[in-house]
């Protein structure tokens, strides 16, 4: 047998992941869609809070989302009571949503024009942090009961983000979390990284979380049409 | 756990690149970087499962870590993080979110025998 050579490639393992996700990022960009992900480990209170965002924010803006989960319907179900168009992406034993499942739940979906699109990913802190699906923004949201050294334990996925939800907030007393700490470590891990307090079942804090996002997709709006030539 | 996943995904490039080129893959090199969210251990060990049944059977995954650097806006360079929960420069402390490295995931060669 010959010996062995040495061949030189470069080639990016996500490239094909990369390329769609850029191809729907342009897409919704085109289409004035402002695209926001979230992230959390399960139980983190994803699903309600986007409830929560969904009921808000259609009153003035037209919205629809994505919901990842292993097996069950029980997501976009509870979502749908939001009266938001809602579609389910049922990964079966994949742990992460790819660019590629949200083409293709987009794919023959009515949902009318868009302002927001919520994707959903499933709930785990490992593998999601790979995956661009052409979202704008990437939250990552975390309960109070979780304990303040998550960002420690998944520095990955925390850098990933673009904005911190610390979730269940109304619970913060009862089980003695240490906001302060919790804070600085998220800091130490995404340092300047925008952070808010919420409880999607008060309602205490959302107003700030959504003044927010509607300043954002307002500046990427105007910033597609400066980007617009002749 | 979505090693298996990469580990295929890598398994199909190089057979491709190895079939268009008609030789035999031995050994597969890769960057991977610290913060590409795929763990070492657990590639390896998918990355048989990924080969068996295919022309790569047998053959090796040869993965060089890729430390994370920061770009440090003080001292005006790249620099080294000393650890993956404290993203700041290591000399002046300042933190810093810009990654310069660290993400990679990536082919940069294949051992092949004609």
């Amino acid at each position: 047998m010959s010996t062995p050579r040495l061949l030189e490639v470069r080639k990016n393992v996500l490239k094909q992941n990369d390329v769609v996700a850029r191809a729907l990022r342009d897409r919704f960009h085109s289409e004035g869609i402002f695209v926001v992900s979230l992230v959390s480990s399960p139980g983190a209170g994803k699903t309600m809070f986007l409830e929560k965002m969904l009921t808000t924010t259609r009153r003035h803006n037209r919205v629809a989302a994505l919901v990842g989960d292993l097996a069950t319907d029980n997501d976009a179900q509870r979502l749908a009571r939001s009266r938001a168009p809602v579609r389910q992406i049922t990964t079966g034993s994949l742990c992460h949503l790819e660019a590629a499942m949200v083409r293709a739940a987009m794919e023959g979906w009515d949902t009318g024009p868009l302002d927001f699109l919520f994707i959903e990913n499933v709930g785990n802190l490992v593998c999601p942090s790979s995956y661009d699906l052409g979202e704008d923004m990437r939250l990552v949201l975390m309960s109070v009961t979780e304990g303040e050294d998550k960002p420690l334990k998944y520095p990955t996925i925390f850098n990933s983000a673009d904005v911190a939800i610390l979730t269940k907030i109304d619970l913060a007393a009862a089980v003695e979390f240490d906001e302060r700490t919790a804070i600085a470590n998220i800091q130490a891990v995404r340092p300047g990284m925008r952070i808010f307090k919420v409880s999607a079942k008060s309602g205490e804090g959302m107003e700030e979380y959504l003044q927010y996002l509607s300043e954002r997709r307002a500046e990427s709006t105007s910033a597609a049409h400066v980007e617009i030539k002749p | 756990m979505h090693e298996l996943s990469i580990a295929m995904s890598i398994v199909d490039m190089a057979q491709e690149e190895a079939f268009q080129r008609n030789v035999k893959v031995t050994a597969v090199h890769l960057r991977l970087g610290l913060l590409s969210g795929v763990v070492k251990d657990s590639l390896l060990s998918c990355y048989d499962m990924a080969c068996a049944g295919t022309p790569l059977e047998g053959s090796e995954l040869l993965i060089e870590e890729v430390p994370v650097e920061i770009f440090c806006s003080e001292c005006q360079g790249p620099r080294p993080l000393s650890s993956m929960q404290w993203f700041a420069c290591p000399q002046c402390g300042r933190p810093s979110a810009e990654v310069v490295r660290g993400k990679e995931l990536e082919v940069t060669a294949l051992e092949v025998r004609e």
